[in-house]
């Protein structure tokens, strides 16, 4: 399904939305009353886990495992933040969000590059191998990262480039990259050619004018599928376990599991602190291109 | 380059042969003639480069390897002879890969079963909602979809802790059952239970808000009229809507079985809290186990292959449908 698709159907709930109520009657009325209750239980079941994690990272950890279940936090405090932030012997999530965020933003800014140029070739051209090189994206994302693992670790591990931020980068570049060309490719199609050829009778070279006039105009397609590959690329688990196993080397998510299998007995409320640390970034970036993210994923695997 | 080869480049007049009108065949077409053959391979070279070295390469390797005999003492240098298709004997021989196989199937069956039924559900239930309702049931949807999967399961895994876990408490102190103490984890079915659960949790907001996205593409006028020639709801949604939304039901079918096939994280990390490895690993698991975790890389490889195999087939449908959908 294509960015145009998606827009048209946002458009047409709006305008659904926008309709004016039919008259009501009294089963209508129950009707509603009983469906507002459905959704809001589904809201419920939805919002729990996500309300359980914040709370009880407020909570002192010798309250929540205490016989009693406090659900809302009696003695409010910051001390689990404390401890995951700035206890260094306990917890190493500075060095971990440094990592993630270099990692993460390296991935964005190379892969929306060279999705860019890709995006035009395969819209701009006709070329001999262009649908192929289309299938061959398409066919790529589906290859499940789990297979890969070994040989991706051996090939890493050949060129040196295990523990590294560098590795982990061209590693997830390459993980990202598919979608990134195939969203790309829709947003590059929605910007009218003849724009580009206006500009190039007004004396700009072809590149001129895909970097003066197309890139511009591209913008908000570029940042709806950087947020995309930043989602991605910050929930990674997988292949940083795998290729970035050393302790200072670690991104956030390996982080979070080594930390939680060593206070998964005794400190529940510190692992929930840095559960929220590390899903904040994500939920605001998400909350940002919701929009677009089911068209997005229709055409792609963002969630795997 | 110089602007006049770049016009005759320009998608709309040259989309194969369709999109150009009669009259501009002749003299036009001939003055195009000469067609950019460098640029756009020069544009896609990074690109290209990358997925080769990160994604083709190591997936070529992982064909050869799985043909060798690798383990440990060839990690060390000794020589890897190549064995024909032992490794695949060997595995496709191995009770504990089908066991593997079976779970992961079942686990995935059951994942996108309920998940395409709870989901479509909830599109109709959100569809028939008030604006205000509506709003609040997106912004619950988002905030389970916006969870990172490692997170996710981590609440989970505490929410279901066997000392002080809110669903003990709860099924314990306000339904008076024996919960104290009990142990979700350590049954491989209770285990799959609450996995099943974290990635149902996860995946019915994508399927929520892309039926919804398809319900509000069907005509009002023709359920309406559905209605006044008495079809009930089941009626309505089976002759009307189903057929409306059948593209989008398969493919977004299709993408939960990939996903619930392959799922990772949930079990991996639902597994350092406290399950049994050998009696709940899922084909993602097992790879990693066999691989990473015994140093047997040339059976982890050939179970690697096949997984490749079975994932692609099944996307087949997806990648036609979406290049179908997108007339290159």
């Amino acid at each position: 399904m294509s960015v145009s698709t998606a827009s048209r159907v946002t458009s047409a709930a709006r305008s659904r939305a926008k309709a004016p109520p039919r008259p009501g009657s009294v089963s209508r009325r129950v009707t509603k009353v009983v469906l507002s209750a459905l959704a809001a239980v589904v809201t419920a079941f939805s919002i729990f886990p996500v309300y359980w994690m914040v709370q009880t990272s407020f909570q002192p950890n010798n309250e929540i495992i205490g016989s009693e279940v406090n659900f809302w936090p009696q003695n409010f405090t910051l001390r689990n933040y404390e401890t995951v932030l700035f206890d260094t012997t306990r917890s190493q999530f500075m060095p971990a969000l440094g990592n993630s965020v270099v990692v993460t933003v390296s991935t964005v800014v190379i892969a929306l590059v060279f999705a860019f140029l890709a995006s035009l070739a395969v819209t701009r051209f006709r070329f001999k191998s262009r649908k192929g090189f289309i299938l061959t994206i398409l066919i790529v994302q589906m290859i499940p990262a789990e297979a890969m693992i070994v040989s991706t670790y051996r090939v890493l591990d050949s060129w040196s480039l295990l523990n590294t931020i560098m590795g982990l980068t061209i590693v997830y570049v390459a993980t990202v990259l598919p979608f990134t060309i195939w969203t790309l490719r829709g947003f590059v199609n929605g910007v009218p050619v003849e724009l580009e050829e206006a500009a190039m009778i007004d004396g700009l070279s072809r590149s001129g004018a895909f970097w003066r006039i197309t890139l511009p105009l591209l913008a908000p397609g570029l940042v709806a599928t950087g947020v995309f590959g930043f989602i991605q690329a910050w929930n990674e688990f997988l292949l940083a376990l795998v290729v970035n196993s050393r302790p200072e080397m670690m991104t956030l998510p390996v982080w979070l599991r080594t930390f939680q299998i060593a206070n998964g007995t005794t400190n529940w409320a510190a692992i929930m602190a840095g559960s929220t640390l590390m899903a904040i970034p994500v939920i605001v970036f998400f909350l940002i291109v919701q929009g677009r993210m089911t068209s997005g994923l229709v055409s792609g695997a963002v969630k795997g | 380059m110089s602007p006049n080869t770049s016009l005759d480049v320009a998608p709309g007049d040259v989309d194969g042969d369709r999109l150009v009108a009669p009259s501009q065949r002749g003299s036009q077409r001939a003055v195009k003639k000469p067609r950019a053959q460098f640029t756009p391979y020069s544009l896609l070279v990074p690109a290209t480069a990358v997925l080769a070295a990160v994604v083709g390469w190591p997936l070529i390797q992982l064909v050869i390897m799985s043909f060798q005999e690798f383990g440990r003492a060839q990690v060390f240098g000794a020589p890897s002879p190549f064995i024909g298709f032992d490794n695949y004997v060997e595995v496709l021989t191995d009770q504990a890969f089908w066991l593997v196989m079976f779970r992961s199937f079942a686990f995935a069956a059951v994942c996108v079963v309920s998940t395409m039924v709870m989901g479509t559900l909830i599109a109709l239930l959100m569809n028939a909602l008030g604006k205000v309702m509506r709003l609040v049931l997106s912004i619950g949807l988002l905030l389970a979809w916006a969870m990172p999967a490692l997170t996710a399961t981590i609440v989970w895994g505490w929410m279901f802790d066997t000392g002080y876990g809110v669903v003990n408490y709860v099924l314990t102190r306000w339904f008076g059952l024996d919960y104290i103490g009990h142990s979700w984890l350590i049954e491989p079915l209770s285990f799959f239970f609450v996995a099943a659960l974290i990635v149902i949790w996860g995946a019915i907001p994508f399927v929520v808000f892309t039926v919804y996205a398809g319900l509000t593409q069907v005509p009002d006028e023709v359920l309406e009229a559905s209605q006044l020639d008495g079809a009930g709801p089941v009626q309505r949604f089976r002759l009307i809507i189903f057929p409306y939304l059948r593209s989008i039901f398969l493919v977004v079918f299709i993408l939960q079985i990939i996903w619930d096939l392959r799922v990772f994280t949930q079990i991996f990390a639902l597994q350092g809290i406290g399950g049994i490895k050998e009696q709940t690993s899922t084909l993602g698991v097992y790879i990693y186990q066999n691989s990473l975790g015994t140093g047997e890389y040339g059976t982890g490889g050939a179970i690697a292959v096949i997984t490749v195999i079975v994932i692609t087939a099944i996307s087949f449908y997806y990648v036609r449908q979406s290049i179908k959908e997108e007339e290159l």
